[in-house]
C-alpha cells in the first residue's frame, strides 16, 4: 500500500508560539488513522494544515507523492467534516449534500442519486427537503458526513465530529463511521481528545502532545507497548514506576527483581516501568512477587479497582475479585505484561506531562 | 404580565403622539379641501407633472445612492471580515461623522464643491481644471450618500461578521472558488442585513428635501422639496398632505416587494 498523504517536517507557530514542529507523518491508503492527544496538542492544526486551511510556516504536504503544500482548499481531493458541523442554513438538507457536486457541475439526475445514495448511508433517508435548523446534534453530524462524502473524496478529514453528541449517541455513531469507512474504502484522518473513542475506531493512533509525535502504532500496539510515559499515563490507568534494569529481562522495582522479556537497555540502567492495573495479580500473603496491603477500594462496574501499598509505591490493581481495604496480599506480575521504557532523555522531553 | 405592559406605557403614548395622532391627521388633511369636505384633489395632484417629475427624480436618485451605498458597503464587510485586526476601530472611523449634525455635514461639502472652495483649490493647483457640480443631481447623489452610507454599512457589518467562518471554509472544502464562497454563502447569509441597509438608506433618501436644497440650490426639486414648499412656503397644507400620504404609499410597496427577498424574516424592516 502506497502513502495517500504525507507530512515532511511540517512547522507551524501562531503569534510567536511553536505549535508543530517539524512533524512527520506518513499515512497509508484506505487506513482509519486517529490523531490522539490532549486539546491544544495541535491536532486540529495539523488537520487543517492537510485540509489546506492554514499554510505550514516550514515544511510539505504531499498528496499521493505531490506536492500540495501551496495548494488552496478547494482544490484538494479531500473533504472536512467540521466539528460544529458547519451546514449551510441557508439551504435545505438536499442542496447541502448537493453543494460540491454542483460546483463541480455535475448532471442534475447524478446529483438526485448521489443525495438518495448519500441520505441512505447515513440512515437519514426521509431527510432530504428538512431545514438544517430542524435537525438535532447526531443529524446534522450525519449530514455533514453525506455532504463531504458525496465528492467521493480521497481522504476524509473530521475534526472531533462527535464531541458535541452525548455519550449513547457517540458511540452509536463511532459504530456507523467505522461501518461507513469500510463501505466507502477511503482514508479517515479522525481527530480526537478521547482515548477510547481512537482505541475503538482506528486502525492507526498517532499519540500526539505539544506539537510532537509521541508514538505511532495500532491501538493494540499504543495500549500494551507504550514508548514513553506521557502515552502510558494518556491511554488507560497504569502504574508507572521508576525501576533500574539490572540485565536484559530482569529489572528491579521497588528493591524487588522481576523477570520480564525486554532486552538491549544495558546494565544497571534506571528505567520507567509500565504496568497495566489489570496485570498485577493479586494472592495470599508471600505467594507473590511482593506482600503488600490494601489502602483503597471502588467498585467500578465490571472490576473493582484497588490500592495496594507495597515496596513504598501505591500500586494501582484491577480485577473483578474484591479484596478488602486493610487486608494484607501479596502481588505478581507476569514478565509479558511488564513494559520497560527509556527514562526522558532531556528536560524539555520531561516537560511532556500529562493534562488530561 | 400587568407589569410588562405599564412598561411599554411611555412608549406606547410616544408613538399615540408623535405617530399616530399626526398620521391620521395627515390623512384627514389629505383627504379634505380648505373648506373642510371630502376630495381627492389633494391625491390627485401627484398627477401634476411638476409633482410627477419631482417623485420620479426622487425615486431615480434614492435608487442610485443606494446602488452606491450597497456597492461600498457590501466589499467593506468583506474587507472587515476577512481582516484579523482592529476592526471596531474602522466601524468606528465610519460613524465618526454621524456625531456631527447631517445638515452641517452636508453645508460642509456645499462648501468644499464651491467654485472657489477647497477642491477646486486643490484640483486648479494640480492643473486638472475645475469640478462644477454645485446645483447637480451629482452633488445630491453625493450628499445622499455621505450622509447615508455608514446607515448601509451597519447593518450589513453586522450580519456578515457573525457568519461563521467554519461556513466559508465548508464551502472552500466543497470546492468553490473564492467567488463561489461569496456568492452561495455570504451573499445569501447577508440577506438580512442587506434589506435594512436599503431600507434605512432608501427610505430617508427618498424623502429629504434638506440635502437637496443645499446641494442642489433651488434647482432640483425632489417631492420632499414640494412637500415642504406646500407646508411652510406658502402652498397648501391639503395638497402637502396628499403628496405625503401618495409617497408613503410608494415606500410602503418598496418595502413590501423588499421584504420578498428577506425569506429568513431575520431583517430589522419595518
Ligand atoms: N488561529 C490561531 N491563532 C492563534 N493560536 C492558535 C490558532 N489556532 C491554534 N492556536 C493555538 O495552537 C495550539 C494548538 O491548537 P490546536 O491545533 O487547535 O489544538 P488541538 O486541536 O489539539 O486542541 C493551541 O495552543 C492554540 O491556542
Ligand atoms: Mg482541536
Amino acid at each position: 500500500m502506497a502513502n495517500i498523504l504525507e507530512l515532511k517536517k511540517v512547522s507551524k507557530s501562531f503569534d510567536n508560539e511553536l505549535v508543530l514542529d517539524e512533524l512527520d507523518l506518513e499515512i497509508r491508503e484506505n487506513t482509519f488513522l486517529t490523531l490522539l492527544g490532549p486539546s491544544g496538542c495541535g491536532k486540529t492544526t495539523t488537520l487543517r494544515i492537510i485540509g489546506g486551511f492554514i499554510k505550514p510556516d516550514t515544511g510539505v504536504v504531499l498528496f499521493e507523492g505531490n506536492d500540495i503544500t501551496d495548494l488552496p482548499p478547494n482544490k484538494r481531493q479531500l473533504n472536512t467534516v467540521f466539528q460544529k458541523y458547519a451546514l449551510f442554513p441557508h439551504m435545505n438538507v438536499s442542496e447541502n449534500i448537493a453543494y460540491g457536486l454542483k460546483i463541480s457541475g455535475k448532471s442534475k439526475q447524478y446529483i438526485q442519486d448521489k443525495i438518495n445514495y448519500a441520505l441512505k448511508l447515513v440512515n437519514m433517508d426521509d431527510y432530504g427537503k428538512r431545514d438544517v435548523a430542524q435537525l438535532s446534534g447526531g443529524q446534522q453530524q450525519r449530514i455533514a458526513i453525506a455532504r463531504a462524502i458525496v465528492n467521493e473524496p480521497k481522504v476524509l478529514l473530521l475534526d472531533e465530529p462527535l464531541g458535541a453528541l452525548d455519550l449513547k449517541l457517540r458511540q452509536d455513531m463511532q459504530y456507523e463511521l467505522i461501518r461507513l469507512k469500510n463501505e466507502l474504502g477511503i482514508t479517515f484522518i479522525y481527530v480526537t481528545h478521547d482515548q477510547e473513542e481512537a482505541l475503538t475506531m482506528s486502525d492507526t493512533i498517532v499519540v500526539m502532545n505539544q506539537g510532537y509525535i509521541q508514538q505511532m502504532g495500532t491501538p493494540e500496539n499504543i495500549y500494551n507497548e507504550p514508548e514513553n510515559a506521557f502515552v502510558a499515563t494518556f491511554i488507560g490507568d497504569s502504574n508507572i514506576i521508576d525501576g533500574v534494569m539490572v540485565r536484559d529481562r530482569l529489572v528491579k522495582i521497588c528493591d524487588v527483581n522481576f523477570p520480564c522479556i525486554d532486552e538491549g537497555f544495558g546494565q544497571n540502567k534506571p528505567v520507567d516501568v509500565v504496568i497495566r492495573p489489570e496485570d498485577v495479580v493479586l494472592d495470599e500473603p508471600g505467594r507473590g512477587q511482593m506482600d503488600g496491603v490494601v489502602t483503597h477500594l471502588i467498585f467500578q462496574g465490571v472490576h473493582y479497582e484497588m490500592e495496594v501499598m507495597a515496596g513504598g509505591f501505591e500500586w494501582l490493581v484491577q480485577d473483578t475479585v474484591m479484596q478488602p481495604v486493610g487486608k494484607e496480599v501479596s502481588l505478581r506480575v507476569d514478565p509479558e505484561n511488564i513494559q520497560i521504557m527509556n527514562k526522558p532523555a532531556s528536560e524539555d522531553e520531561e516537560a511532556i506531562v500529562v493534562d488530561v | 404580565m400587568f407589569k410588562k405592559k405599564s412598561l411599554a406605557g411611555p412608549y406606547m403614548a410616544f408613538i399615540l403622539c408623535g405617530t399616530i395622532i399626526p398620521l391620521l391627521a395627515v390623512l384627514y388633511f389629505a383627504l379634505v379641501d380648505k373648506n373642510g369636505s371630502l376630495t381627492f384633489a389633494n391625491l390627485a395632484s401627484i398627477a401634476d407633472p411638476i409633482h410627477l417629475k419631482a417623485l420620479g427624480l426622487s425615486l431615480l436618485l434614492a435608487f442610485i445612492c443606494t446602488v452606491i451605498c450597497l456597492l461600498l458597503a457590501f466589499p467593506l464587510g468583506l474587507m472587515l471580515r476577512k481582516s484579523g485586526g482592529n476592526k471596531g476601530f474602522v466601524i468606528f472611523l465610519l460613524i465618526l461623522p454621524m456625531w456631527m449634525n447631517f445638515l452641517l455635514r452636508t453645508i460642509a461639502w456645499k462648501i468644499l464643491l464651491q467654485k472657489n472652495g477647497f477642491i477646486n483649490m486643490i484640483l486648479t493647483s494640480l492643473g486638472l481644471g475645475e469640478l462644477d457640480i454645485l446645483n447637480t443631481p451629482t452633488a445630491v447623489v453625493l450628499g445622499l450618500v455621505y450622509d447615508f452610507l455608514p446607515f448601509m454599512i451597519l447593518p450589513i457589518y453586522n450580519v456578515m461578521i457573525k457568519i461563521d467562518n467554519s461556513l466559508v471554509e465548508a464551502a472552500y472544502d466543497l470546492g468553490a472558488t473564492p467567488f463561489k464562497v461569496v456568492k452561495d454563502v455570504i451573499l445569501p447569509m447577508s440577506m438580512p442585513g442587506i434589506i435594512s441597509g436599503i431600507t434605512m438608506t432608501f427610505v430617508p433618501a427618498m424623502t429629504t428635501f434638506a440635502i437637496s436644497e443645499i446641494l442642489g440650490g433651488n434647482r432640483i426639486l425632489l417631492i420632499g422639496n414640494i412637500i415642504e414648499l406646500e407646508f411652510l412656503h406658502g402652498g397648501s397644507r391639503n395638497v402637502g398632505s396628499g403628496l405625503s400620504m401618495v409617497m408613503m404609499v410608494f415606500i410602503l410597496i418598496s418595502m413590501a416587494l423588499l421584504n420578498k427577498f428577506d425569506k429568513n424574516g431575520e431583517g430589522t424592516v419595518v
